[in-house]
């Protein structure tokens, strides 16, 4: 820390320390004493968070297939596996947002036997399109990065687990997949900052997110810079977090030795 | 009457005149990729004066350079979009006034491309740093020792040599300034997206409107991936090809 705080950073970090107290005096933060925002606020990080995991996780765990197939598969599953990304990747995904939710929502009804399923209060609310685009969403931009990562892994690894009569389900579990998570993991915090910063759009389809609640303040109380300017620090504040993560996960991975 | 709507074919839907949507989707479209070609223009500019910076600028430039990228990186778009455009239009409009002028209509489409190439350019910045990077040093020292001015030396040797390494990730910069232009729907500009869900509410085929509009994004992408490829060649020409690759 000896080289960060040379004598210009103290007065870079003097002067925003005078913006932060400028903010706190001159604006108006009387918003945040009213204790309906304070749950609703602690509703809408929490909603933003389980989303961002949620998806993460259920995207990756198809993204993995995916690039599988388009590295290894043959042409008749590497082809829509390809399709799939390419569409993913070349639209946006507030399209395919509003795609799911009045699509699938406006053919939903028209169907009986879903309409009487038990399923139904489910499908009627908002969340699990949400899920459904932002999860398509990763699994098409990591499929193509874990494409990349599957054949990046050096051939030889592969030959000699074959050479050792290991069964194909093994290698890919011991040799083939370990490499590749370790190849993108880099990569895979940005990504994560990425999806971070697309799930506001589900706000747009009456998910309460950390964003529709600030929006609804903005709304209620006619203050509009000081939500926004809340909003931008706690998303700073998620993917400082994420950075974190990612770093600690990297450095318990083990290193190459060569 | 809304069955009448409902029992248009798709194509009637889609066709250019009045009953259908055509000319409507078509304009919205050129909006969008005007506004998509001003930001990528505008946030280029940025990049280029932002990498320089980094590279070559004082060490405060270089910090505030530093938090700008930071900061839009890490805050999501559309956030940036909403703070952008009331921040960019009311100070604008407070300036006018302070001079005494009256407060003027600041377009949506002005608006949409200066807030969209603010952030295009964080972005740039960092491609156009790691670009300029690539360039081998003893080139630049070479030119430097032969008395070249700098700005002789960034056409002639420095921009040459990075374009090859800039191309990929620029390419992947403009298809995300053509996809953002979508989240300038949220702020209620006319663009491509938004004007799909006021069709495709106004007759309810869903279906028919997103999956078209989602084909106009996929062909703009499509072909601008063929394009940049073309343009990466040609940038490569000078160099020697690798094998296996």
């Amino acid at each position: 820390m000896q080289g960060f705080w040379v004598p210009r950073r103290l007065v870079m970090a003097g002067i925003g320390l005078a913006i932060v107290v400028w903010c706190a005096l001159a604006l108006n933060w009387t918003w945040l004493a009213v204790p309906k925002y304070q749950a609703l606020m602690l509703q809408g990080i929490w909603t933003t968070f389980w989303l961002l995991v949620v998806t993460m996780l259920l995207g990756m765990a198809l993204a993995i297939p995916l690039g599988l197939a388009q590295a290894a598969g043959p042409w008749w599953l590497a082809a829509p596996a390809r399709i799939f990304c390419s569409v993913i990747r070349g639209t946006p995904l507030l399209l395919q947002l509003w795609l799911l939710y009045y699509g699938l929502g406006s053919l939903f009804p028209s169907i009986p036997w879903i309409r009487g399923s038990d399923l139904w209060p489910i499908l009627r609310q908002a969340w699990p399109y949400a899920v459904l685009a932002l999860t398509l969403s990763v699994a098409g931009y990591e499929g193509e990065v874990m494409r990349g990562a599957f054949k990046g892994v050096p051939h030889g690894q592969l030959e000699a687990a074959k050479a050792m009569g290991m069964p194909r389900f093994t290698l890919f579990r011991r040799i083939w997949l370990p490499q590749a998570l370790q190849r993108v993991l880099p990569t895979l915090g940005g990504e994560t900052v990425l999806q971070m910063k697309a799930t506001p759009l589900v706000a747009t389809i009456t998910v309460v997110d950390i964003y529709a609640v600030s929006s609804r303040i903005r709304q209620d109380t006619f203050i509009v810079y000081e939500p926004l300017l809340l909003l931008a620090v706690v998303y700073m504040a998620i993917a400082g977090l994420i950075v974190l993560l990612f770093r600690w996960l990297e450095n318990r991975v083990p290193q190459k030795t060569v | 009457m809304t069955g009448g709507a409902l029992l248009l074919s798709t194509m009637d839907l889609l066709a250019w005149t009045a009953p259908g949507w055509g000319q409507t989707l078509a304009v919205a479209l050129a909006k969008s990729v005007l506004i998509a070609l001003g930001a990528f223009g505008l946030g280029l500019l940025i990049g280029i004066g932002g990498a320089y910076g980094k590279l070559y600028g004082g060490p405060v430039a270089r910090d505030l350079l530093g938090i700008y990228t930071t900061i839009v990186r890490a805050v999501p778009e559309l956030i940036l979009i909403l703070i952008l455009y009331f921040a960019f239009t009311s100070s604008i409009n407070n300036l006018l006034l302070a001079w005494g002028y009256d407060r003027i209509q600041i377009s949506g489409f002005a608006a949409g491309i200066a807030v969209l190439g603010v952030v295009q350019g964080a972005y740039a910045t960092e491609v156009l740093r790691g670009a300029i990077l690539s360039v081998p040093p003893g080139q630049i020292e070479a030119a430097r020792a032969m008395g070249m001015p700098p700005l002789m030396l960034a056409w002639r040797v420095t921009l040459p040599q990075m374009l090859a390494a800039a191309v990929p990730g620029l390419a992947n910069l403009w298809l995300i300034a053509t996809k953002d232009t979508a989240l300038l729907a949220v702020v209620g500009y006319a663009e491509l997206t938004l004007v799909t869900r006021q069709a495709a509410s106004t007759t309810k085929a869903f279906f028919t409107f997103f999956m078209a509009a989602g084909m106009l994004y996929l062909a703009i992408s499509i072909l601008s991936t063929l394009i940049f490829h073309r343009i990466e060649s040609w940038a490569r020409r000078g160099q020697v090809r690798r094998e296996g690759r």
